[in-house]
């Protein structure tokens, strides 16, 4: 598991603080996977995977401390050091009606998603993705492009799409699902357990990406673990179904700092 | 006949979770029980929350593994209701490892940490990741040694382990000063001191740049020094250092182990190392006719 250096291929301006960086190099990675991301004397973290073709992978970067913010100073050619893939990843499976409840950032994962699960057979999307305000809106130009894709954008202060809640809709859908769907969401943590919350009320399948402290990203630093089970997400996670999700006692609740000590939401 | 006695208590195996891997909550260190081991030791605990190193902490290639995680933890105050959770999830022995700068501080952590329900304290003054806030590691001297295991033996409610470095080149001496000064047993080793470097960026790959080695390079290091310290003290020893399958626990109880501490393996074999280690020693116990450990520990000594 040592570093392997990556050269960036391409960079694409998402909004004012996000950017998608591009690196050429086959990953080999699975929607809901992520990496760990060094730049030599800064820092290394986990960043999910916005997208592999085979030849790149993408990693959507909102810029937010040191490492992001020597990233964004990064050119076409510059380099960095990529670890993994890692983790599990959502299911990919045809004739299935997913919908898709992303908030923030977590529109990256589930476009990747998006991507390989429009190619199969009987696969139809509703795509719900929220954000604060329209500027923060993510991937909408990228997700009209997918076939038997339907976009249903919410902001909080309706500057774009419906005003309101990711989970407003998603109950309407599920009210109103015919054959049983899929729901992967992908967001913040009180967002995702509004999600599952929706899921065990309308008995519909989930897959939900729970986010946690990682220093090692493969099982062994021990950060992750989650109670009660003491499962690391960055192994049996950070994609879980429902019935896992409902065993995690701390999901919306508490996760915990570098240091171990818990933090409530 | 894996069961194992140490220091009056019974272990259903003798392989328990090294510290530092996968201890920073009571939930992981009992989902270890539940994946083979016999007990578990928890990642070091001090007087105040630390946060550790930057990352990169760890790394590994299929020779060795390399980290330093800088000593993260929560602080004794909340490693007390991990403790508890531990407790309330499973029955196996519970080892609190402890650290400090200085040996009263020492002193404080083990009496704060004796109020939960632990097994044991191991006292470790062998890591070899924090030398620029701490020091040289007090495992290299004799002195220092003496001084922590007192104090530590006068606050503690439980018996202690002290936990030695394979950096310091007479650990034997070290073992002698540690059982003289009212050790009940010693772990031996921690990590042995390493660097890697990444040549396209020509860097450490380490975050603090030197990190402490552990997996299989450090097998036959920890033999030597579990071999040495074995025919010095009469105190049972926890043989710790690169243990990745049964072959190299049985190994480590010929060179006088009467635990075998098992972590890094968790990257080698995932965390279903430990039932696969102890079904490896049962397989060649039967195949060699071995009725107990007992009769094998110590083994290798000829006289």
């Amino acid at each position: 598991m040592l570093p392997k250096t990556v050269k960036i291929s391409k960079i694409i301006d998402e909004n004012p603080s996000v950017k998608t960086f591009y690196f050429s190099h086959n990953l080999k990675s699975k929607p809901g996977q992520f990496v760990m991301l060094w730049l030599p004397d800064i820092d290394q973290k986990p960043f999910s995977i916005s997208s592999d073709d085979g030849e790149n992978f993408g990693l959507t970067v909102f810029k937010r401390g040191p490492l992001t913010e020597k990233l964004f100073t990064l050119k076409v050619g510059d380099r960095a050091g990529s670890t993994g893939p890692f983790g599990t990843c959502y299911s990919i499976l045809p004739n299935r009606h997913y919908i898709m409840v992303a908030g923030g950032y977590g529109a990256a994962p589930l476009s990747f998603l998006s991507t390989k699960i429009c190619e199969l057979p009987g696969v139809t999307i509703d795509f719900i993705v929220g954000a604060r305000s329209k500027d923060l809106l993510l991937f909408e130009d990228r997700l009209k492009l997918i076939p038997h894709l339907k976009i249903h954008a919410t902001t909080d202060d309706g500057s774009a799409g419906r005003k309101g809640r990711v989970t407003d809709v998603l109950e309407e859908l599920l009210k109103n699902a015919t054959s049983k769907p899929l729901v992967v969401t992908c967001g913040p943590e009180l967002m995702e357990k509004a999600v599952l919350d929706l899921c065990n009320k309308y008995d519909s399948d989930c897959e939900l990406s729970i986010e946690r402290q990682m220093k090692c990203g493969f099982g062994i630093c021990g950060q992750c673990a989650v109670d009660d089970l003491g499962l690391c997400m960055c192994i049996d996670g950070p994609v879980v179904n429902r019935a896992l999700a409902n065993r995690i006692f701390e999901l919306g609740k508490y996760h915990r700092d570098k240091a171990g000590n818990k933090i409530n939401y | 006949m894996l069961h194992t006695t140490f220091l009056n208590k019974t272990f259903s195996n003798p392989i328990v979770l090294a510290s530092g891997i996968l201890g920073v909550t009571g939930a992981s260190l009992a989902h270890m029980v539940e994946n083979g081991c016999g007990g578990v030791t928890t990642k070091s605990i001090s007087l105040e929350p630390r946060p550790g190193h930057k990352n990169p902490t760890m790394m590994g290639t299929d020779d060795y593994f390399l980290n330093a995680v800088g000593l993260s933890n929560p602080g004794v105050a909340n490693a007390l209701p991990e403790i508890a959770k531990f407790h309330s999830l499973s029955t196996a022995p519970i080892i609190a490892s402890i650290f400090a700068g200085t040996a009263d501080e020492f002193g404080e952590v083990a009496e704060h940490i004796c109020a939960s329900p632990i097994d044991f304290i191991e006292v470790n003054i062998s890591c070899p990741n924090v030398g620029k806030e701490f020091g040289t590691p007090f495992a290299y001297s004799t002195t220092a040694i003496e001084a922590i295991t007192k104090i530590v033996k006068s606050k503690s409610t439980v018996p202690i382990i002290i936990k030695l470095s394979p950096n310091a080149w007479n650990i034997a001496e070290m073992a002698k000063a540690a059982e003289a000064a009212g050790a009940d047993a010693i772990t031996a080793v921690n990590t042995i001191s390493g660097l890697m470097i990444d040549i396209e960026s020509r860097r450490p790959i380490l975050a603090n740049k030197q990190g402490g080695v552990s997996g299989p390079a450090l097998l036959p290091i920890a033999l030597k020094c579990v071999y040495d310290i074995y025919a010095s003290v009469k105190i049972p020893i926890i043989g710790t250092g690169g243990v990745t399958t049964g072959r190299d626990a049985i190994a480590m109880i010929m060179a006088g182990a009467t635990l075998v501490g098992v972590g890094s393996a968790a990257y080698y074999r995932e965390k279903t190392c430990f039932a696969k280690i102890v079904a490896e020693m049962a397989e060649f116990m039967q195949t060699e006719n071995i009725k107990s450990l007992a009769e094998i520990r110590g083994a290798a000594h000829t006289n």
